[in-house]
């Protein structure tokens, strides 16, 4: 049996960072981009609780709490938006919306 | 004496009720009592000043109380050499002003007293503001004449200036009224400026205004005997405030048309008081006046011709109140003949017992108008002695002591003057007893014809028939109703005040002229106890009499030659001054026979004379043309000068004005040109290429958020191969 090294979570990490920015960039429901979003910034937080405990320094741990709080704000506003969203357009879409422009 | 302060004041408080209040809540009865009391103190405490005056010995007779500062002690740089210059309000009791004090007080409460019953007429407001105005004037007569510097002075004399204004104009809906109240202010606005030239003057070369200090000054300085220096400039620029303010020739002309004041003001103010405030600054000043002996010539030249011309227009006059009024104008014109010839005790003697014959014979004349019902014109009086016997009887006491018949006052006074004229020069002497002779002649006209003879006025009532009235009214005659029309009534506007003359009301029809009431009665012969009395305080030592006047006014006027050598220098011997005296008094009954003989027995003979010396008779009558002269010249000339400057105005000054707006105009024109070509077109252009090139960018701005994670990512992707490989 193999110890887990810093590097698998960093391996970890990445590749949940990866699936998350693919998720952003393809996907067209704007809810699972919200939720691919959440992905990055977990994949994020294991990196800082990695670091944190290979450094032997709770300054990481803390930054984690930190962003799952922003996060779960983010999540909530987010939400909140694609709502308001959905009752105008009826869909969520994400290339309908596109009125942001000149 | 510390509360002399207080004189003026309770008047002034007086006024200040009355005009505050009493305008619009008293009646007539606490509004008049109100201002008779507050000269009643004001009197009482002159009488309580002088009497602790008196009580000094004589060259302690100065008492000053400095209220509060006015101009506090400023560096001040004057033609002698840099001093503290500081002005109070100061009160100052010496015995001029001691006797100033008494004489304004006394003729004014009498006068206030006559003026309760003579208003009743006014409406309730009316009367209380005229004893307002009454209680303002004593206020700033009592102040100039309580004034220990130039400037306080000058507060109370531009007060009585105001005062005068306003009585003069007190029926002001009147347009004769209202233009002699503003003549007699414009008029006096020319003395009045060579007055504060002259404090200006006094200012810049003594550095102070204090008469003590002036004096003091001045007696340290030679008297310029010849030539024309400082304190002759000083003394003629004082002496031009004090022919205003007293109507010397040649700014006498408004104290005739003062009298359209009421009669109350027209005594206190113009007869009594006021006019005389110009003999008395003289006087205040006569140490100046005393080292400046061009200009004393001057005044008593002015002061001669004045009186000599005055009695000549008043021979001739008709109407009963312009006689008094030019009989004034003579009478003033003898008190500045006195300090003239440096006689400053007997001016202020004459301006004494003046002040008391002049006011009984005002307020004689107005209970004759009252009872005529405002008829002013003596042709159509007569025979009132037998309707008035104690206004008649008054005013001849009056009229004898003006004509100067011993032993009333006016014959002590103005014989004093005619002597010190006689020592003086001779010329003087000859033209004042011509006009005493005069005064004699026109006084007793003015009694003739009033009183004696006949009754001349309409027959049964002195009251006009209607068709009498509406025949006046057309030829231009006063209104015999119209107790305030003193001026030409001419029949429009007599018909505007008084309705068309043919509809008179009938409740006019009351008995033949009557004696008014006690208020009128009781100041009359009050009045001639004080014409009677007055005169023997100033009985000359020729005959006998210790001129205690003079001794106790000697005091105020120490320093001036005329005081110390007057007597004894040139003194004449007894058996010359009684033989002056004769002298005067012959001159005075041949002129009080005369106008017996003449208008009494000869009614015709005036007509006579007027009709073979047309030319002089006109001539008198228009008070040689002096008013014509004067709008010709000085009012047609400010007009024309004023036509100028508006002409140039509009020209010259318009015209820059409107080339300056044409040039603002063009400029703006160019500047908006400008602004709209070139800069705006900068500005667009700037917009126009921003616009131009946003075609380009904005391509760019999908709008769908994947494009710009695309973006965002491959920028990473971008940075992190540059920081990883290139580095």
């Amino acid at each position: 049996m193999m110890p887990i090294t810093p590097y698998h979570y960093l391996v970890l990490a990445a590749a949940l960072f990866a699936i998350g920015l693919v998720g952003v960039m393809v996907r067209r429901n704007i809810i699972i981009v919200l939720m691919s979003i959440e992905l990055m910034l977990n994949a994020v937080n294991i990196n800082l609780a990695a670091f944190s405990y290979q450094l032997h320094d709770a300054a990481g741990q803390v930054f984690a709490i930190f962003i799952v709080a922003v996060a779960a704000a983010e999540a909530a506003v987010g939400l909140g938006i694609i709502l308001a969203f959905f009752r105008n357009k009826e869909t969520v879409n994400i290339d309908d919306m596109n009125i942001m422009r000149w | 004496m510390d509360y002399i302060w207080l004189i003026p004041l309770v008047p002034a408080a007086g006024a200040a009720l009355n005009g505050l209040l009493g305008i619009r809540w008293f009646g007539r009865a606490l509004a008049g009592a109100l201002a008779c009391a507050a000269v009643a103190v004001a009197l009482g405490l002159s009488i309580w000043a002088f009497v602790g005056l008196v009580a000094l010995p004589p060259d302690a007779r100065v008492h000053d109380v400095v209220l509060a500062a006015w101009i506090p002690a400023i560096p001040l740089e004057t033609a002698a050499d840099i001093g503290m210059f500081s002005v109070n309000w100061t009160a100052r009791l010496d015995p001029l002003a001691a006797i100033m004090l008494l004489v304004v007080t006394g003729v004014g409460f009498l006068i206030h007293v006559y003026a309760t019953a003579y208003m009743l007429d006014e409406p309730r407001g009316g009367y209380a503001r005229f004893f307002c105005y009454l209680n303002l004037f004593c206020f700033f007569m009592l102040v100039l004449v309580l004034a220990g510097n130039l400037l306080v002075l000058f507060v109370g004399w531009e007060g009585v200036g105001l005062c005068s204004y306003l009585l003069i104009g007190f029926w002001y809906e009147k347009n004769s009224a209202a233009d002699a109240g503003k003549k007699a202010f414009l008029v006096n606005r020319i003395g009045d400026w060579g007055f504060l030239l002259g404090i200006f003057l006094v200012f810049f070369t003594f550095g102070s205004l204090d008469f003590r200090e002036m004096a003091t000054a001045v007696a340290a300085m030679p008297r310029e005997r010849t030539g024309f220096g400082v304190l002759s400039a000083i003394c003629i620029l004082l002496f031009a405030g004090a022919a205003g303010k007293s109507a010397q020739i040649p700014l006498h002309i408004w104290l005739p048309d003062a009298m359209e004041g009421p009669m109350p003001a027209s005594a206190l103010i113009h007869a009594a008081t006021m006019v005389t405030a110009g003999v008395y600054m003289v006087a205040r000043n006569a140490v100046l006046f005393d080292h400046a002996p061009l200009v004393m010539q001057i005044v008593a030249v002015v002061g001669v011709l004045t009186a000599l011309m005055a009695a000549t227009i008043g021979l001739v006059q008709n109407d009963i109140k312009r006689v008094l009024a030019y009989s004034t104008v003579s009478q003033i014109g003898y008190m500045f003949l006195a300090t003239g010839v440096g006689a400053f005790t007997a001016a202020v003697f004459h301006l004494m017992t003046h002040a008391f014959f002049k006011a009984l014979l005002f307020l004689g004349c107005g209970s004759v108008i009252h009872a005529m019902a405002g008829q002013q014109d003596m042709q159509c009086m007569g025979g009132l002695r037998k309707y008035m016997p104690v206004t008649f009887s008054t005013m001849l006491i009056g009229a004898f002591a003006i004509a100067g018949i011993p032993p009333l006052s006016g014959f002590f006074s103005k014989d004093e003057i005619l002597y010190r004229a006689f020592i003086g020069n001779r010329i003087l002497w000859g033209i004042a007893t011509a006009t005493a002779l005069l005064t004699a002649l026109y006084m007793f006209r003015l009694m003739t014809l009033t009183f004696s003879g006949g009754y001349r006025g309409p027959q049964g009532s002195p009251l006009a028939s209607p068709a009498a009235v509406a025949e006046a009214a057309l030829h231009g005659a006063r209104h015999p109703h119209d107790a305030h029309a003193h001026g030409e009534a001419d029949r429009e506007n007599h018909e505007v005040t008084h309705g068309p003359a043919d509809l008179l009301r009938e409740d006019h029809a009351r008995p033949g002229p009557s004696e008014g009431s006690p208020a009128i009665t009781g100041p009359l012969m009050a009045l001639a106890v004080g014409v009677i009395v007055v005169g023997f305080f100033g009985m000359p030592e020729a005959l006998g009499g210790t001129n205690a006047i003079e001794r106790f006014l000697t005091p105020s006027f120490a320093g001036s030659a005329g005081v110390l050598t007057g007597h004894a220098d040139a003194a004449l011997s007894r058996v010359a001054a009684l033989g002056l005296m004769l002298c005067s008094t012959l001159v005075s009954v041949a002129g009080i026979l005369l106008a017996r003989h003449v208008y009494l027995r000869n009614p015709e003979w005036p007509r006579q004379l007027a009709a073979r010396w047309h030319g002089m008779y006109t001539f008198l009558l228009n008070k040689y043309y002096l008013d014509e002269l004067y709008s010709a010249t000085v009012v047609r000339g400010t007009i024309a000068a004023a036509r100028g400057l508006f002409a140039f105005d509009r020209r010259v000054v318009d015209g820059a004005v409107g080339a300056l707006r044409w040039l603002t105009l063009l400029a703006s024109w160019l500047s908006h040109m400008f602004d709209k070509h070139v800069l705006d077109g900068l500005v667009k252009l700037v917009g126009w290429t921003a616009g131009r090139a946003s075609f380009v960018v904005r391509r760019l701005q999908t709008g769908l958020v994947q494009n710009y994670a695309l973006v965002i990512v491959l920028g990473l992707f971008a940075f992190l191969t540059v920081f990883l490989f290139a580095r």
